[in-house]
């Protein structure tokens, strides 16, 4: 059963449409890579699976228990947030927000959920630091228990090695498939990088040009072919 | 050194000088707390031009005559708070752009009000107190201080209750609405705090230094600590020292009470400034 469920959505900005036509659908514990050009409207298709804007037209459905709001989100970095002042236990509290309704306060619940989460990320013995002094795949750990606060079902990733060197590239990589095998976390991922997505996902959604969704081995068979015409 | 103790003390005594104690105090406190949101939400802008508004405001408020004139320069100054930061969002004339329009528009328009229908003699001395807030911290009526002190208590209680949502908006908005929490609502909210402290803040410093008041006790706190909650309370501690050494300081000295806080504050940014650059190692 789908959890969220995409049909003929439109997207774009007034009246400008960037993409058009597009159904997919994501299921439990599913991994799927969004890959495309840039521009191709990879961010705007995120951020109306977020809710953040409306599609122009077609609908998202979410179902199997999620709403809009239970999905984590790792945004890209914004400018405000490379000299923020915060320690890194204040921000992973924040995620615990959307679930505390009117609440003002956080209570022990929240705060156990911030510990376990910082666990999972082992960020633990940083949680005093401040978030601007850390490297750039710490800050991405700090935001990704963040949004582990917010949800234990879906993870919306935006480009999250961007910036980052190699080596901790390949970590945040395994850091995330672990969460996709061992917590059965669904895992909606926007990358550049074509090659890390079919290593890891379990489907692809390439947007721009022409629209292509199905599993990995699909697209690598789609690809495949296209090379092989090329060639010919 | 006695001689400047028996001298404070005469001064204490008088009514006077303990509401401006009281209402300098509170004032203080409230415009540090939104501070560090101002700064990094790139809202400064937005609080200078609101203390423009508010000049424009008691303009009119003193032409058409009003003996209390905060409640209409309150209700003015909250409305265009709200323009403002919904005019940003969807507007042809960008953010800044309509700040600062808005902004020398009010004032022009409330200098041209007074000369033209002030009845008192001294319009200079008028102006210039509005501006600077020379002297009209130690002239406050009892409804002002009232006035003053229900508004100090509602933008505290407003920023203790929402004190989370307000770090979660600041830092990251997009996560803040994506995870279903009213981003747009506690934007607005802090927009009309805003308006709020910087009415109560004109008595004390005058329209063009407020930004100063509002801003300055973050940015030192920011030089030194490193979490928002520590970053908070440090600039409270830092904005309520400054103004009473300045209050104190103007009322021995005879200098103007606004600029002298300020002078203060300049003078902590710089020492935390030196503080940060021994302790912080980095950068």
């Amino acid at each position: 059963m789908p959890q969220i469920k995409c049909n003929d959505l439109s997207l774009g900005y007034g009246s400008r449409e960037i993409l058009s036509g597009l159904s997919f659908e994501v299921g439990a514990g599913d991994y799927l890579c969004i890959v495309g050009e840039n521009g191709s409207g990879k961010t705007t298709l995120m951020k109306t699976l977020l809710g953040l804007q409306k599609p122009l037209s077609g609908t998202i459905e979410f179902s199997d228990g999620v709403t809009a709001k239970e999905i984590g989100y790792l945004p890209q970095q914004t400018d405000v947030q490379r000299d923020f002042p915060a320690s890194v236990r204040e921000i992973v509290l924040s995620g615990c927000l959307g679930r505390m309704g009117m609440r003002p306060f956080y209570n022990s619940d929240d705060k156990a959920l911030a510990e376990k989460n910082m666990e999972r990320m082992n960020i633990t013995k940083l949680q005093k630091r401040c978030y601007r002094e850390l490297s750039g795949g710490q800050q991405q750990r700090v935001l990704l228990a963040r949004a582990l606060c917010a949800t234990r079902k879906i993870l919306l990733l935006d480009e999250p090695v961007a910036g980052l060197d190699p080596k901790v590239t390949a970590e945040m990589y395994e850091l995330i498939a672990g969460l996709n095998r061992e917590d059965g976390v669904t895992v909606i991922m926007i990358s550049h990088d074509i090659d890390k997505a079919l290593r890891y996902a379990s489907h692809i959604l390439h947007i721009g040009g022409e629209c292509f969704f199905g599993t990995r081995d699909e697209y690598r068979r789609v690809r495949k072919e296209k090379e092989a015409e090329n060639d010919g | 050194m006695a001689d400047i103790f028996n001298t404070l003390a005469f001064y204490l005594q008088k009514p006077f000088v303990v509401n401006a104690v009281i209402v300098g105090v509170l004032i203080a406190l409230c415009s540090s707390l939104l501070g560090v949101t101002l700064v990094l939400k790139r809202y400064s802008f937005i609080g200078d031009g609101l203390s423009h508004v508010a000049f424009g405001a008691m303009a009119v408020a003193a032409v058409v005559g009003f003996t209390d004139d905060m409640p209409l320069v309150l209700a003015v100054t909250v409305i265009s708070a709200v323009l403002l930061l919904r005019m940003g969002k969807n507007a042809k004339i960008k953010g800044d752009a309509a700040i600062a329009m808005i902004s020398v528009g009010s004032l022009a328009v409330g200098y041209l009000l007074m000369n033209l229908f002030s009845t008192s003699s001294n319009i200079s001395g008028d102006v210039c107190s509005t501006l600077f807030g020379s002297t009209s911290i130690l002239t406050l009526s009892p409804f002002d201080v009232w006035m003053c002190v229900i508004l100090s208590i509602v933008v505290v209680l407003f920023f203790v209750l929402f004190y989370n949502r307000i770090f979660s908006v600041t830092f990251d908005e997009s996560f803040a609405q994506a995870t279903g929490q009213r981003a747009n609502v506690y934007n607005l909210l802090i927009a009309i705090v805003i308006a709020v402290i910087i009415v109560v803040s004109m008595q004390l410093v005058g329209s063009l230094l407020i930004s100063a008041l509002v801003i300055f006790p973050a940015l030192s706190a920011m030089r030194v600590f490193k979490s928002f909650r520590s970053v908070t309370i440090c600039s409270a501690i830092v904005s309520v020292v400054c103004a009473l050494t300045g209050l104190l300081t103007s009322i021995l000295a005879g200098t103007p009470v606004g600029s002298t806080i300020v002078a203060a504050d300049i003078v902590v940014f710089i020492i935390f400034s030196i503080i940060g650059k021994i302790t912080g190692g980095k950068e």
